[in-house]
């Protein structure tokens, strides 16, 4: 990176801070601004019966800058849900996200996603794949190069620049549509199962890959899953949810030090926490019968 | 398994690939049992020549009228009147099927119209047209276009309609406006679906122009048929249905080709 002539300002910025974080993480994360401010929030949909169905129930969180937040919780809790309003690709009932102050109101460039299901554009190569948002930006041609350039080298796929999606294992996939959203340098990446639908080992590598990454570009992330394990593995903070109807039931600190390793599963505060969290979901599916 | 052998178990699996030579064979086969089986017919004198010529009179009537420059004359004439009835017919009913199946609003205006007249038998309008545009070249031009048009929105609304949603998504949190989706998502992701449907509707514009040739035309392929009917010309009736046959194959070459160069990534 340092060859370039004109480093990008993104670089230049998230090397300072990953300065500073490396210095004082305790002090980092605690000083941190809000970057998500998830303020009471309601969905409801409605249903055959005429009675709404309430996906959400004044949901509260909030995710501090740089910060990793993972969201766990059992399928029909809303996790997703919450994601997709976070985007804006759907509008709540009640209550108000802000993303770095700003009221969510539709989709934005500034809030990107990866999605569970593979979502490359099968007309474009690898490398178009990531150059997408930076073109609908209007960014000329030299610059979207050497973004594209760094991100593939990011993920690891600088021999695949020209390949098509259709070529591609669905791990290569994911960390295309990964580097696509981290190219267009959002506010805040929300990731919606991204290696769910990924055997366990690719799934394992994806996690040391997006830690690497995210290591890189301290991206604030909310990442959502119902993989206890995964959830450990990569968040700062792990905010379990309950279903019916939609609602955070815990926050919980991962004092876990970086770099996060495989092993770290076997490890006394890894199992404590899983156990935890582990209860937090048993609970709430025996309350529900 | 060797390339060379084909296993009679994999002959009758389902959906089993086979290799390119025996595919190419089996293909070659049924020409030569077809060809075969109308020359035997003419040469047994079941059939009267006068209702069943060989193929070889068929061939000679052929060459006989390309010589005397008529056969191309007529050719051409037809193959005008199915290019701008479908041509013109593509042009609008790509961008209204691309608007129809992205926005409900389109379709909720348009398809109860269209399915009522899609349904219609475009012969039952030749009459009319007759009487409205007269008997030239526009009228034919209509009649294609009426035949293909309606059929034509219906299938690339479809195809529009069924672009994964997901793209969509992943387009918005890119940065993509409502408006651009169209062009930059919709229109790329339909276009494997786009191109499937002009090659199934080129052929129903090949049937048509037939139907506006047989009733009303002073040129055409179809016209040199009915013509030939009146003067007991077995031999031109086939000629015209094997070289409508021809152009026909051309044509859906042409876009198989083509959808294989424009959207390899989908194949």
């Amino acid at each position: 990176m340092g060859q370039l002539a004109e480093p990008l300002p993104s670089t230049v910025s998230d090397e300072q801070q990953k300065q500073d974080n490396t210095t004082s993480t305790k002090e980092a994360t605690t000083s941190k601004k809000i970057q998500l401010h998830i303020d009471e929030v309601t969905l409801k949909f409605p249903t055959s019966t005429g009675t709404d169905f309430t996906a959400l129930d004044k949901v509260s969180m909030e995710v501090r800058e740089n910060e990793f937040a993972v969201i766990v919780g059992p399928s029909g809790c809303g996790k997703s849900s919450l994601l997709y309003l976070t985007a804006g690709l759907n509008s709540p009932t009640d209550g108000e996200i802000k993303v770095a102050g700003k009221v969510v109101d539709g989709p934005g460039a500034e809030r990107g996603m990866v999605f569970q299901s593979y979502t490359l554009f099968p007309w474009l190569t690898v490398s178009e794949n990531i150059e997408f948002g930076l073109k609908q930006k209007k960014m000329p041609a030299p610059e979207r190069k050497k973004i594209v350039q760094k991100y593939l080298k990011e993920v690891g796929l600088e021999s695949f620049a020209d390949r098509n999606p259709k070529q591609l294992s669905g791990g290569m996939k994911q960390r295309v549509a990964i580097a696509r959203s981290l190219a267009n340098d959002p506010e805040i990446l929300l990731m919606d199962e991204p290696f769910g639908a990924l055997d366990s080992q690719t799934r394992m590598q994806m996690q040391q890959l997006l830690l690497q990454v995210w290591e890189h570009s301290k991206k604030t992330v909310v990442f959502v899953t119902h993989d206890i394990d995964e959830a450990i593995m990569l968040g700062d903070r792990v905010f379990v949810m309950g279903a019916r109807p939609g609602r955070i039931q815990k926050v919980l600190d991962v004092n876990i030090p970086h770099p996060r390793t495989l092993d770290m599963v076997m490890e006394p505060d890894f199992i404590s926490l899983k156990r935890e969290i582990l209860s937090l979901l048993h609970d709430d599916l025996t309350e529900m019968h | 398994m060797s390339s060379k052998q084909v296993s009679f178990k994999q002959l009758t699996s389902p959906q089993e690939e086979l290799p390119k030579k025996v595919v190419l064979g089996a293909g070659t086969l049924s020409w030569i049992v077809l060809l075969s089986s109308w020359f035997l017919l003419s040469a047994s004198n079941l059939v009267p020549t006068m209702f069943l010529p060989s193929p070889m009179d068929v061939l000679s009537t052929g060459v006989r009228l390309a010589e005397d420059g008529t056969l191309f004359e007529h050719m051409w004439a037809s193959v005008q009147v199915v290019l701008i009835g479908f041509i013109v017919s593509s042009m609008l009913s790509i961008p209204l099927g691309m608007l129809m199946g992205s926005f409900k609003i389109v379709q909720a205006i348009l398809e109860p119209l269209v399915n009522f007249i899609r349904y219609l038998p475009v012969t039952s309008f030749v009459p009319l047209f007759i009487l409205w545009i007269g008997i030239g070249i526009e009228q034919r031009v209509t009649v294609i276009f009426f035949g293909v048009f309606f059929q034509q929105l219906v299938m690339i609304s479809d195809v529009s309609r069924g672009v994964s949603k997901d793209l969509l998504h992943a387009a918005y949190t890119l940065g993509t406006s409502r408006s651009k989706v169209v062009t930059q998502v919709i229109a790329p992701a339909s276009l494997p679906g786009i191109l499937d449907t002009l090659r199934v509707t080129i052929g129903w514009a090949w049937t048509y122009l037939v139907v506006a040739e047989l009733v009303a035309a002073t040129s055409g392929l179809g016209y040199i048929s009915l013509k030939a009917m009146r003067g007991f010309q077995v031999d031109v009736i086939f000629l015209a249905i094997v070289i409508i046959g021809l152009l026909g194959l051309l044509t859906d070459q042409f876009f198989r080709v083509l959808r294989a160069r424009l959207s390899a990534w989908a194949n």
